[in-house]
């Protein structure tokens, strides 16, 4: 089927008959094409058939079918055999997900070379060229048929004689419309303000009993448990406390040294939180007021407090005024103080909301 | 009775009259047998798209015989020791599960995680592609929309797929997510509250993305995909200009078989590459992030590459808080303007571009034929231009990384980052603008005065000057008059036919030039005579 076609011009506008034993198949699959407004100008064989650059190119090509064959294999021995479960160390099962991606890699890429050596370099060349009918006559004919007669559905319903029975059908379908929608939107909407709970954490006091301030493993903190300059999360020592259950409760507790305590508290008067120290420990937020990432790189040198995901930086000595990066409010300070038993305890809930910002905050 | 003769050859045809008989498919077969396909390199961008799609699906399907949408506390007792006695969500459980207790689980993991990276990077380059191609020009302005919307779909599936291990990255991007739902103005954390069930994080968020990310948002998928694929197909794909193309045809392949065999092969070649990265590339180690902890975090936490750009444009805006005093008074937090407003404008921006740049232009005609981007130096900057405006975005959502390993000040990359939004992307545009002029002229200039061959020639009266082979013959005044076509202007000798073939070699030839090949219709070419160096008095050598 080394048939040559350069670009023979439009051989007559009649079909040919395609019953004519005479024509070749070729000739078939032309006249096929040419029914689909498909003219093949050109068609050439890339490799003349027999000749040494087939058999070197068909050889290639089975090659990578059986590199696929010999890979995929090997896939399976590997996914068999090869020790796979997890061991501490180096052990031959970190190699397990590189050995199979190798394999699957390769038997894959043979398959797909082959595939693409085979189209490419030892199917026929060819150019055809296929009208995109943009300019046919008959489709402006096609246009007024078919909105004729959808206009003539129109009238047929009658909606312009009859107007009832369009608003009518309006008025009705409007709320099946909202019928669909509403056990969807009821079932999902929850209000955000039940029990308070965007303005409460869990030190709130509960029955009139001050919440402790508990490390992650639950014991509480004494004031000696903290050396200067140092730092400590901790979290209400309620049920849960220390769990995502009350994921704005997190808190750093700070002991902040001599010099810095001082700068703290005068910070603390301005804004009216001149109890909220206890000697010279604070309690701030750990959760940024930006977009509610923990705030948990402390800086001692500068008493600089900075969320890692936007770069919020926040000055502890200023009452966690954010002093760059995209925060625009300060981290809520706890008031906290000793109790009888010399552990640090909540005076209060934040007075201030904790977490990032929305719209009825006040 | 007699046994009748089987003939094998026939069983075939019979077969097939025996289906047309009963579904009539013949001829629309034929039609799809006999479409034609315009070839070329970039028009394999988006098929890329469809192939990572196609293995996503298929090694999603395999994680969801082992992932569990749940957030119950359970205490991992799996095989990855470190981790072993810590209560963790069900979920994370279940995601380290497959990493480690489910023989090939890993790989089918990273398969998935890679094979989505690829896919969002496709569509991006895809999408640039028909940009500066001008392929969004009438009729297929409905494709780019769609084509758009494909983008942030594909955003949300990354986004619900990577929250679902709920391990200590993902569920500190969670905390973020919901933050950016609280900013939003009036409705904010009615929104919340009702997609986490209750305040963050709740016990339903994980099972709530899970449903979205193998049902709803793969249907959107698959729907959109479907159309997308659906209308190339009816409009037919555009074509570069060049010998025989106009804007009424298609050059090209017809769809059988050697269009389809080199999709086939591309399809495994995608799938192959995939396999690969997913078995020797790390992506996502979920089991270093431990579970997640409302109060753990650590430095460097990124998102995947596709929702940096909102990192980024998040970390440069600055603490601009609008206050409305009634009341008990109301606030609009920053976090609002980069992360719901920007997405919108960019929508909004990106689904508009094909109907603002036709009612500028005031061209309503169909387009079937692409354009060079030189040849519209206006579209092309403004794309540059929001290439650039992404790419500052994007790096900014890296900028501590940068600022670590480079030694730089956090505060200087924000600043940086602000002042480059600013002035990087005009800077973008005015350079490609003059970059396309430049090189619009060069074509005109070697259609007019013929390629540069690098021989400099000394005239009698000393001068020297640089002899150009002519592309054509000579008008008038010496100038050849050709028009410019919209497509490639041979600039090197060697592209020409009359010089035999181009030798191949970036730095030297790697072979000797060969004899040019026989092609039908062209005379053979006589083999290139021996070269003569060409130098000015006697030879060194």
């Amino acid at each position: 089927m080394s048939t040559k076609t350069e670009h023979q011009a439009h051989q007559g506008p009649e079909p040919l008959d395609v019953h004519d034993p005479r024509l070749s198949r070729f000739d078939i699959v032309r006249e096929g094409a040419r029914r689909d407004d498909i003219e093949i100008v050109h068609y050439e064989e890339q490799v003349v058939p027999g000749s040494k650059a087939e058999r070197r190119l068909t050889r290639t090509v089975a090659s990578m079918f059986l590199l696929t064959g010999l890979a995929a294999t090997a896939f399976l021995v590997v996914y068999i055999w090869w020790p796979w479960e997890y061991e501490p160390g180096s052990g031959g099962d970190k190699y397990y997900t590189p050995l199979l991606g190798l394999t699957l890699g390769v038997a894959l890429l043979g398959i797909g070379f082959g595939i693409l050596t085979w189209g490419k370099k030892l199917l026929p060349k060819e150019v055809s060229i296929q009208d995109r009918h943009e300019n046919d006559p008959n489709v402006a004919e096609s246009r007024k048929i078919t909105g004729e007669t959808m206009l003539y559905l129109a009238d047929e319903m009658g909606v312009k004689r009859r107007p009832l029975l369009g608003i009518s059908l309006l008025a009705g379908l409007a709320p099946v419309g909202a019928v669909a929608a509403a056990p969807l939107v009821g079932g999902l909407i929850s209000n955000p303000h039940k029990n308070n709970q965007m303005f409460t954490t869990g030190f709130a006091p509960a029955d009139g009993r001050k919440i402790r301030l508990v490390r992650e493993d639950g014991r509480p903190i004494r004031p000696a448990d903290i050396s200067a300059g140092g730092q400590l999360t901790v979290f209400p020592g309620i049920e849960h406390g220390v769990s995502n259950k009350h994921a704005d409760s997190p808190t750093l507790l700070i002991h902040l040294r001599e010099s810095d305590a001082q700068v703290s508290r005068e910070a603390n008067q301005r804004v009216g939180h001149g109890n909220y120290m206890w000697g010279n420990y604070a309690a701030f937020s750990k959760i940024c007021t930006h977009a509610g990432c923990p705030a948990s790189l402390y800086e001692q040198q500068t008493n600089r407090l900075l969320c890692p995901c936007h770069q919020s930086q926040f000055l502890i000595t200023d009452n966690a005024r954010p002093v760059f990066g995209p925060a625009s409010r300060r981290l809520p300070q706890l008031p906290i103080e000793v109790d009888d038993e010399g552990f640090f305890v909540a005076r209060s809930d934040y007075t201030e909301t904790v977490g990032p910002d929305f719209w009825e905050r006040p | 009775m007699k046994r009748r003769k089987l003939d094998m050859a026939s069983v075939p045809g019979k077969a097939a009259v025996g289906v047309d008989d009963r579904f009539g498919v013949s001829t629309p077969l034929r039609k799809l047998l006999n479409k034609v396909f315009p070839d070329h390199w970039s028009f394999l961008l988006g098929e890329i798209a469809l192939f990572s799609f196609v293995v996503l699906l298929l090694t999603g399907v395999f994680l969801t015989f082992f992932y569990e949408p749940a957030m119950t506390e359970v205490v991992y007792n799996g095989s990855y020791a470190p981790l072993r006695g810590t209560p963790m969500s069900a979920a994370y459980a279940s995601s380290l599960d497959i990493s480690f207790d489910v023989r090939g689980g890993l790989i089918m993991r990273q398969m998935h995680h890679w094979s989505a990276l690829l896919f969002m990077a496709a569509i991006v380059v895809h999408m640039l592609r028909v940009f500066f191609t001008g392929a969004f020009r009438k009729p297929r302005e409905t494709n780019w929309i769609i084509g758009s919307l494909l983008f942030w779909v594909g955003f949300l599936a990354g986004f619900t797929g990577y929250s679902l291990p709920d391990d200590g990255l993902s569920g500190t991007g969670l905390r973020i997510a919901s933050g950016i739902m609280l900013s939003i103005p009036v409705i904010g954390s009615w929104v919340t509250s009702s997609i986490f069930g209750g305040e963050f994080p709740g016990e339903i968020i994980i099972s709530r993305f899970f449903i979205a990310h193998v049902l709803l948002i793969p249907g959107l998928l698959v729907a959109l995909i479907s159309a997308h694929l659906g209308l190339v197909f009816k409009q037919k794909h555009t074509q570069w200009p060049g010998p025989g193309r106009t804007n009424d045809n298609v050059v090209g392949e017809r769809m059988f078989p050697r269009y389809a065999l080199k999709q086939g092969g591309f399809f495994m070649v995608v799938f192959g590459v995939i396999a690969l990265m997913g078995g020797l590339f790390q992506i996502n180690p979920i089991w270093y992030f431990g579970p997640y902890e409302a109060w753990v975090v650590s430095a460097a936490s990124q998102p995947d590459w596709y929702v940096m750009f909102l990192d980024g444009s998040t970390r440069l805006m600055p603490a601009w808080e609008i206050n409305i005093p009634i009341g008990d008074g109301y606030v609009i937090p920053p976090l609002f303007w980069p992360t719901v407003v920007l997405p919108g404008v960019l929508v909004g921006l990106s689904t508009l571009y094909p109907f603002v740049e036709a009612r500028r232009l005031k061209d309503y005609r169909s387009h079937n034929l692409l354009q060079r981007p030189r040849d519209v130096p206006e579209r092309t900057a403004i794309g540059a231009m929001a290439v650039a405006f992404y790419i500052v975005l994007t790096l900014s959502g890296g900028n501590d990384v940068i600022a670590d390993k480079f030694h730089i000040s956090l505060n200087a990359m924000t600043w940086a980052g602000r002042i480059g939004l600013l002035v990087i992307p005009p800077l973008a545009y005015y350079v490609t603008y003059r970059i396309c002029l430049g090189l619009q002229q060069h074509d005109r200039e070697v259609l007019a005065h013929g390629v540069e061959t690098g021989i400099i020639r000394r005239l009698p009266d000393g001068r020297f000057e640089e002899v150009h082979q002519p592309l054509a013959a000579g008008g008038h005044d010496g100038h050849a008059e050709l028009e410019y076509a919209g497509w490639v202007v041979p600039k090197k000798m060697n592209r020409l036919g009359a010089l035999g073939p181009a030798i191949r070699g970036f730095f030297y030839p790697i072979e000797k030039p060969a004899e040019a090949p026989v092609s039908p219709g062209h005379p053979p070419v006589e083999p290139l005579p021996e070269r003569k160096e060409i130098s000015s008095g006697e030879s060194r050598r």
